[in-house]
């Protein structure tokens, strides 16, 4: 009973809970809006009535998608205050800045224009109508940003300075904080990744339809997109995940260890990285493993001489640094959660390569099972952005702020396990409820097609668009 | 200026402009069952803050980011002393919003009744523990020497704070109905107007009594200032609404919301959270804050940004100044 009512563990859940579901509708906003502007401006250019189809067709999904992420993104910011007040005490000078910067300088922007875009149709003269759907995609990049290097500071804490007297860390330099390293790549890494995820969502709806040989007009280009997009942002998202790797090296090296589970430092064709390991990935009992020699050394430091720490290693060098206490995280979340992150990542851009083969000068494939695999793109594309994030944020255990705070020290001291015990059901329950609502109406929406839009004017060429109303 | 006494005004303002904003939209909102005859009607009350409700709400992240910030101290120790009254505004808040989109997407009618309902209690509950919550912090509740809360939920339902409560879910629910007759036509324009006018009465009531025992327990001079404006415009607001002049009268409302919310500042200042047990044991703008440095910085930002954010913000309002009719509801191809 003790245990069930254990507020730091209980916290723990629900802060995991709360962030993987809320993440599920973020990179799909960032992404889909951009989406939405790229097909915006063809009509706007063109005045050609499929991509105006299109854009309503993505931009109902996403209308879908975006309250979900405004009221789960609340919780995320009450969170802090509600269950780590002791967090939000000792680094809420430095912390909290960026996320006052992100409200002041993208949200208010993001939450205005995403109002004017969905009920603006018939509003707005057409290029300012055109201009806020820009708005939106660049202010939830910009929000992603701020976002991003707040929680860069968590990983890699810089530009602050610990004040003894008050017993907290203090920002001495803005400019540092919003420069760390691994925000400059897990930024565009992230990015990246959310546009993979729009990709998945694009290839995966235009996959249902050109299935069944229904929507060609509009589905054809949507799938190119789709294709061109994943391909383009896997291979960012491939660019920028190494050079952050190289950032988690140089700044948290046990993580880097517990990604390929190494216990103990190794050097050149030894530091090789196990694409799979049959039994436990712990160094002792290890059946069987798929090894390709080098590659964690040049992954680690880009050379193939290069050594990685080993767990053991760091272990000891923590325990000098920092006093007794096991500084390792999870191994074998961090070891699957790597691994399944960039499988499934690579294994995107391939299909995305292969699908833009098959379906080369107009080409439409009809085996079945191939349409299956492009349909199955969005929800593991999903999967392997929300894998990335559990790697990183289990990957700093047992740290909230690595080498300045626990996250045992930073739960509120004065909130009851039984407290946080009915939060965490009252979130589960009412998140799972509308998930199934959420996945319903996007398959709905996505089944339904992409909508008419009726004769263009006779005198203009061009398509009124229709008043839009909840 | 001292930064922190800056940005202890700062912080009201955002709060300020999440109640005005938001606490309209939780009025109509609320004002669903009392407005909405048949389907047609609910929609035409929800489309009048379609295209803002997002806008509003965000007023409350940035008010609670800038809390974070600004004075971490108070921020962690009202997020986790009030926890489970924080954790139901949440879910309300959620209910509501998700309510909102998914509602349309349906046509039957079972369907709609289970938005509806959520968007009523969705509503309706912010609107009374925010209230809540202020008259507790003004009242001060018991903290320890780290400045953690040591009471319970129930501590904070006293009768001083559900008074509170009260009082801000009549504001924003007559708010809300003066903003429905604004904005609509014809018969639900003349019901939500008088509405408005019995809804006035017993807000006037209630919110004359919450002031005055908030004037006399803990009132300065700018408390009583404020407060007087806030009641004048209250009776004027109701005034203005009986004659028909609903751009006036919503004016005047979102004064009263206005000058309410800054007098219980007022109330409170320089104290953030005052401690009820032991006044050493109290928050104040001072040992609450972030360091110069970082006001210093966020300064810049918000004195900047905040003009423009006000700037596209009534812009916005402009664009969608039209009167929401039932014939472009009928019309519109949902």
């Amino acid at each position: 009973m003790n245990e069930l009512l254990d507020p730091l563990l209980l916290a723990r859940w629900q802060f995991g809970l709360t962030t993987v579901y809320h993440f599920l509708f973020v990179p799909l906003t960032i992404g889909l809006a951009s989406t939405a502007a790229v097909f915006q401006t063809a009509w706007y250019r063109t005045g050609k009535a499929e991509y105006l189809r299109i854009t309503r067709f993505f931009g109902g999904i996403f209308l879908i998608n975006f309250a979900m992420g405004v009221v789960t993104g609340i919780v995320q910011e009450f969170q802090f205050g509600m269950n780590w007040s002791e967090y939000s005490r000792y680094v809420g000078d430095v912390f909290g800045a960026p996320l006052a910067l992100e409200g002041l300088l993208a949200f208010f922007f993001e939450a205005t224009f995403i109002g004017l875009w969905i009920f603006g149709w018939d509003k707005l003269p057409r290029g300012l109508h055109l201009a806020t759907i820009w708005c939106v995609a660049i202010g939830s990049i910009v929000s992603a940003y701020f976002i991003i290097a707040a929680n860069a500071f968590m990983q890699n804490p810089v530009g602050f300075q610990i004040n003894e007297e008050k017993g907290r860390a203090e920002l001495v330099d803005i400019g540092a904080l919003l420069t760390n390293p691994v925000a400059l790549a897990a930024f565009p890494h992230t990015i990246a990744a959310s546009f993979m995820v729009a990709a998945g969502l694009v290839i995966s709806a235009a996959a249902w339809h050109l299935a069944r040989n229904q929507h060609l007009d509009t589905m054809r280009p949507a799938l190119k997109f789709g294709l061109w997009v994943m391909v383009g942002s896997g291979i960012l998202t491939t660019l920028f995940g190494d050079q952050l790797s190289l950032a988690m090296v140089a700044t948290q090296p046990m993580k880097m260890a517990a990604a390929e589970a190494t216990y103990d430092t190794v050097c050149g064709a030894d530091a090789s990285f196990s694409i799979f390991t049959l039994g436990t990935p712990d160094g002792s009992t290890e059946l069987f493993s798929i090894r390709v020699p080098y590659l964690l050394s040049f992954l680690s430091t880009h050379t193939f001489d290069g050594c990685v720490e080993g767990i053991n290693d760091l272990q000891a060098q923590y325990q000098e640094l920092f006093g007794p206490g096991d500084y390792t995280p999870i191994i074998w979340v961090t070891y699957w959660s790597f691994r399944w992150m960039i499988g499934l990542g690579l294994a995107h851009v391939l299909v995305a390569v292969v699908g833009l083969w098959l379906t080369r000068k107009g080409r439409l494939p009809e085996q079945r099972w191939i349409w299956t695999i492009a349909i199955w793109s969005f929800p593991l594309s999903l999967a392997a952005m929300i894998v990335g994030w559990v790697f990183t944020e289990m990957g700093r255990q047992p740290w909230i702020v690595f080498s300045q705070m626990f996250t045992e020290s930073a739960v509120s001291p004065n909130v009851t396990g039984l407290e946080v015990l009915i939060s965490l059901i009252a979130f589960t329950l009412v998140y799972g409820a509308l998930a199934v609502v959420e996945v319903r109406l996007v398959i709905r929406a996505i089944k339904k097609g992409p909508p008419e839009v009726g004769e263009p004017d006779p005198e203009t060429g061009r398509h009124e668009p229709a008043t839009t109303v909840y | 200026m001292d930064l922190t006494v800056l940005w202890f005004w700062i912080v009201a303002f955002l709060f300020v402009g999440y109640f005005v904003l938001d606490g309209f939209d939780f009025g109509v909102g609320m004002s669903l069952p009392f407005l909405g005859k048949d389907d047609i009607d609910r929609r035409v009350l929800i489309n009048t803050i379609g295209p803002v409700w997002d806008l509003n709400e965000t007023w409350v992240i940035v008010a609670g980011a800038a809390l974070f910030a600004a004075f971490p101290e108070w921020y962690a120790t009202l997020f986790s002393g009030f926890y489970l009254a924080l954790l139901l505004i949440l879910l309300a808040l959620i209910a509501r919003g998700v309510s909102f989109e998914y509602r349309h997407q349906r046509p039957e009618s079972q369907w709609k009744a289970w938005f509806d309902r959520m968007i009523i209690v969705g509503s309706a509950v912010p609107a009374l523990l925010w209230g809540v919550a202020f008259a507790n912090i003004v009242q001060g509740v018991p903290l320890d020497a780290d400045h953690n809360f040591t009471g319970s939920l129930f501590d904070l339902l006293n009768p001083y704070a559900l008074l509170g409560g009260l009082t801000t879910l009549l504001l924003f629910f007559t708010h809300g109905v003066v903003f429905v007759s604004l904005k609509t036509e014809g018969e639900l324009r003349e019901r939500a107007r008088r509405l408005a006018a019995r809804a006035g009465v017993i807000t006037i009531v209630v919110a004359a009594v919450f002031l005055v025992w908030t004037g006399l327990a803990h009132g300065g001079l700018w408390f009583w200032i404020l407060a007087a404006v806030s009641a004048v415009a209250l009776i004027a607001g109701w005034l203005a609404n009986a004659r028909g002049s609903e751009g006036v009268a919503f004016t005047l409302l979102a004064v009263t919301v206005a000058a309410a919310v800054f007098a219980l500042f007022a109330s409170l200042f320089p104290d953030v959270m005052p401690a009820s047990n032991d006044p050493a044991n109290s928050l104040t703008i001072v040992n609450a804050s972030s360091s110069t440095y970082t006001l210093t910085v966020m300064s810049w930002v918000a004195l900047v940004s905040l003009p423009l954010v006000l700037l596209y913000q009534g812009w916005t309002y402009w664009v969608f100044r039209k009167r929401v009719t039932r014939a472009s509801i009928e019309a519109a191809v949902h």
